[in-house]
């Protein structure tokens, strides 16, 4: 067992683990944040995404153990209070989910990737960064797949809150 | 999972020295979390990488010195890749997905391991993951394996397009271990299977990538395409990394190419690019060009639909970089 601190949604944890244990587990199962879910667990549907540091990532694929002292952020901690972070709001205003399992994962990687910039695998020009077009958004949100088909909506929420 | 050890070192030498049988290093962890999990994976202690300062992009000599622990994003939206090796942020963008890229580190892209389908199923033999054992992908499951440079012990190919473009670039490979620091050019970290398919790379036991040397962009004009099932988030069936560079007659004065998802290391086609040095730059040549290189060409039963994609793709990519 190891011990480890980290700040999930803004409050410290200091936890014993296993090493085994993923970043998803640790907020699943000992911290109580279920909305971080877990969908294939490889790294590749990405409804376990995550903040860390404030970049998105794939909390089944983190160690815990390799977080300490990292900031988490998850869908739990999106929102500020009872205001809805925008995508949030974006994403019920443009019915963009249906069975919802995506959505936390769905939520949290638009929020990350808005922050990143720069050019994505489909950009033209290298030099300038893009306009967020309806192409560039699926591009750079195709690690998070929707069983229920729902990209359609998602795009166009994102597109709400990047536009 | 099998149990491990864990530690985080803070420096290269607290890293090797560390350093034991049966220890990896981890970085983003991003493929070999998954390993672990798939049991493919069974380090008794993995020593933490990614917090060691090998996190800078600096210009030096001309060129780029790239630390080992960058992010993969970090790279492909560095403001000097995007403007002077294009081909590289390419190459990484066209990469795995947004949460990988932002996870996944440069010398964790160069060392992550093949996909092939019966290396990662510890119910299959597999040359690679137990020597010995066979290869079942010679006559099963091998539509995207190898077509050049394979062994009858292994047909797996390595999945980095990072890789691909470093070998186009002449970009050197700076490690540190129990034996020493060296610098290995590329291509030239990745090696063939030959009866030894478990050996990814050159690397001994305990070497630890550092640095990404890149030295000045070559002349010419450079493109990254990558040809894949899905349009995006999926590995290469072919890839190439192309640089051109035709003279004011028209002729080429030099070029570079690299191929991906063909081999077990990214392949620089040297026989294409003798062929084409001095060469009238248009469509015939180049195709002469493909044939040449794919001339060696051994397709398995179910890839050979590799080779004329690997000649179209060395053809329409110079082309379009007239």
């Amino acid at each position: 067992m190891v011990e480890i601190t980290l700040r999930v949604n803004g409050t410290e944890h200091s936890v014993s683990i296993d090493t085994r244990v993923s970043l998803l587990d640790l907020l699943r199962e000992r911290l109580g944040l279920t909305g971080s879910k877990k969908g294939c667990d490889h790294g590749q549907c990405g409804a376990c995404t995550v903040l860390i540091d404030g970049r998105r990532a794939n909390a089944c694929l983190a160690l815990a153990v390799a977080q300490d002292g990292r900031e988490i952020t998850t869908i739990e901690g999106l929102a500020d209070g009872s205001d809805l972070h925008p995508l949030q709001a974006a994403f019920i205003a443009r019915d963009a989910f249906q069975c919802g399992y995506c959505t936390p994962g769905q939520l949290c990687s638009a929020a990350g990737m808005l922050a990143e910039g720069g050019p994505s695998a489909i950009t033209g020009d290298l030099a300038a960064d893009p306009p967020l077009t309806r192409e560039e958004i699926r591009e750079r949100m195709s690690g998070n797949l929707c069983r229920c088909g729902a990209y359609v909506n998602i795009v166009t929420a994102i597109e709400d809150v990047s536009g | 999972m099998k149990p491990f050890e864990y530690t985080r070192a803070r420096d290269a030498a607290e890293a090797v020295g560390a350093y034991r049988p049966g220890s990896m290093y981890l970085g983003g962890g991003t493929n070999l979390v998954d390993l672990m999990r798939l049991g493919v994976a069974r380090p008794d202690l993995l020593v933490d990488v990614s917090r060691l300062p090998y996190d800078r992009i600096e210009e030096a000599d001309g060129g780029l010195r790239v630390g080992a622990a960058v992010r993969n994003t970090d790279l492909a939206v560095h403001p000097v890749v995007r403007a002077r090796y294009p081909m590289l942020a390419r190459s990484v963008l066209s990469g795995a997905s947004g949460q990988v890229r932002a996870m996944a580190t440069v010398a964790g892209n160069l060392l992550q391991r093949t996909r092939c389908p019966y290396f990662q199923d510890v119910s299959k033999p597999c040359n690679k993951r137990e020597p010995g054992s066979g290869c079942p992908a010679i006559d099963g499951h091998h539509h995207n394996l190898a077509i050049l440079g394979y062994s009858e012990h292994c047909v797996a190919t390595h999945p980095s397009d990072l890789a691909v473009a470093l070998a186009a670039l002449d970009a050197r490979v700076l490690v540190t271990g129990p034996g020493g620091d060296r610098a290995i050019p590329m291509p030239g970290l990745h090696r063939l299977p030959d009866d030894r398919p478990d050996r990814d790379t050159v690397l001994e036991p305990g070497d630890l990538i550092t640095t990404v040397e890149l030295p000045p962009p070559p002349p010419g004009v450079s493109r990254y395409r990558k040809v894949r099932e899905r349009a995006s988030f999926a590995f290469a069936l072919v890839s190439i990394a192309a640089v051109l560079d035709v003279s004011d007659d028209g002729t080429v004065r030099d070029c570079r190419l690299a191929l991906g998802g063909v081999a077990h290391a990214p392949w620089r086609a040297y026989r294409a690019e003798e062929a084409l040095r001095g060469a009238p730059a248009r469509a015939e040549e180049f195709a002469r060009a493909a044939d040449a290189e794919l001339a060696q060409a051994r397709p398995l039963a179910h890839n050979g639909y590799k080779v004329p994609l690997a000649h179209n793709l060395i053809v329409r990519t110079l082309q379009e970089l007239l």
